[in-house]
């Protein structure tokens, strides 16, 4: 079953769960093959349950201890724009789609939103474009994200502090 | 003559009085003039010891590290680079704010997995006041800062490591002063090693801001903040 999985991470995002979940984004959720929407909710106040959606079958949650297995199952992630969030979807080689809350003050979590959307690491919108960006998103020009290499760093410290 | 006694009596006391003014004037001269010396030997120790340079280490078989860990995704990040160093690492001090739960379970799965070369134990964790929540105010974290230097101090003095590692959180600001302080008064050569979060792509963190000039190493992981940082050493995405 093709799973779209929503995140918001670790506080709230009322109004990307009322985005997601409103007929028209589901109607186009459906027409692109999607045909299940898991939501982590995490302290928001909306918790759709199971037959909320007409044309998606809706599984919801505040929080789990890891949502590894829910980014494995997903074949679209929609994220909120953390830094956590974003790389563990693109560590497991998911398709992201990060959603700004232009509610929020600008904070330095949008930077590394910002600079991977620019390195075509992962898709980027706004609650109000979110629809838009659903009808008519290219998910093949999407570059695959490489992980990054603490070894460069292990070998680097080892040289300089001499270790043998 | 009593007139005269009188005279000559007050003309004593006040030479006495004079006396003692003196007296606490050049004391209060030479406190004064100690403490200005002594700040300004301190001041010029400070600077050598920043700018000293690094010399060419002498090899070694161990280095033992003090990890800071703070919340979330600090914890992460730092675990991913522990994972990548060699056992001569050892031993490891893992150092949390005492209202980070999650950090402990992490640190001690990582641990769990590391093979055993010896019976005791390689690792620790400690514990000390948060400097600072997120988005706490400038005023109330220096006095957070400050409590967490309480517990700083006597810790680091007692586990003397040879290198500080941390990635962001403000609870890495009391120990690297610390360790400074250590290398200051000359107990011990501590290094300071910051790695600036991936979150971090144009500007620094505060930690950060603050730590920049006084590590000995200090890494970035985009090349847009080692254009703004020269002192910075980019190798990539490290975590």
């Amino acid at each position: 079953m093709k799973t779209v999985f929503v995140t918001v991470g670790t506080t709230r995002f009322d109004e990307l769960i009322e985005s997601v979940t409103s007929s028209e984004a589901t109607q186009v959720l459906k027409f692109r093959g999607y045909e299940r929407l898991v939501l982590q909710v995490g302290k928001g106040s909306l918790l759709p349950d199971a037959d909320s959606c007409a044309h998606l079958s809706v599984q919801a949650f505040r929080f789990k201890d890891s949502i590894t297995e829910d980014m494995k199952q997903a074949d679209l992630v929609i994220s909120h724009a953390g830094a956590g969030s974003c790389l563990e979807a693109l560590g497991a080689g998911k398709p992201l789609l990060v959603v700004v809350n232009d509610k929020l003050m600008d904070n330095h979590q949008l930077e590394l939103a910002r600079q991977l959307h620019m390195d075509h690491h992962l898709l980027y919108c706004t609650c109000s474009t979110l629809i838009e960006t659903l009808k008519n998103m290219d998910l093949s020009v999407l570059q695959p994200f490489p992980p990054g290499q603490p070894k460069n760093f292990a070998n680097f410290l080892d040289k300089a502090l001499g270790v043998k | 003559m009593q007139q005269n006694e009188r005279h000559s009596g007050e003309e004593v006391m006040s030479f006495w009085s004079k006396t003692a003014s003196v007296v606490a004037v050049m004391w209060l001269f030479g406190v004064v003039f100690s403490l200005f010396m002594t700040a300004l030997l301190f001041l010029l120790r400070v600077y050598f010891v920043l700018n000293s340079g690094s010399n060419p280490p002498k090899t070694r078989s161990h280095v033992a590290v003090l990890v800071v860990a703070g919340s979330g995704g600090h914890t992460t990040e730092i675990l991913r680079l522990m994972d990548s160093l060699s056992a001569a690492y050892t031993p490891r001090h893992y150092v949390i704010a005492d209202t980070d739960k999650m950090s402990e379970e992490k640190i001690v799965s990582f641990e769990r997995c590391k093979p055993e070369s010896h019976s005791d134990v390689q690792f620790t964790i400690n514990r000390i006041p948060r400097s600072r929540e997120v988005a706490q105010s400038w005023s109330s974290s220096v006095v957070s800062t400050l409590n967490a230097l309480r517990y700083s101090i006597p810790l680091v003095f007692r586990l003397q490591p040879d290198v500080v590692l941390c990635n962001g959180p403000g609870t890495c600001v009391p120990l690297c002063m610390t360790g400074l302080l250590l290398r200051i008064l000359g107990i011990k050569k501590v290094g300071i090693v910051y790695v600036e979060s991936i979150c971090r792509v144009q500007t620094l963190s505060l930690t950060g801001r603050i730590l920049y000039l006084v590590s000995d190493y200090f890494f970035v992981q985009w090349s847009s903040l080692r254009d703004k940082y020269p002192k910075a050493i980019f190798l990539g995405r490290i975590v």
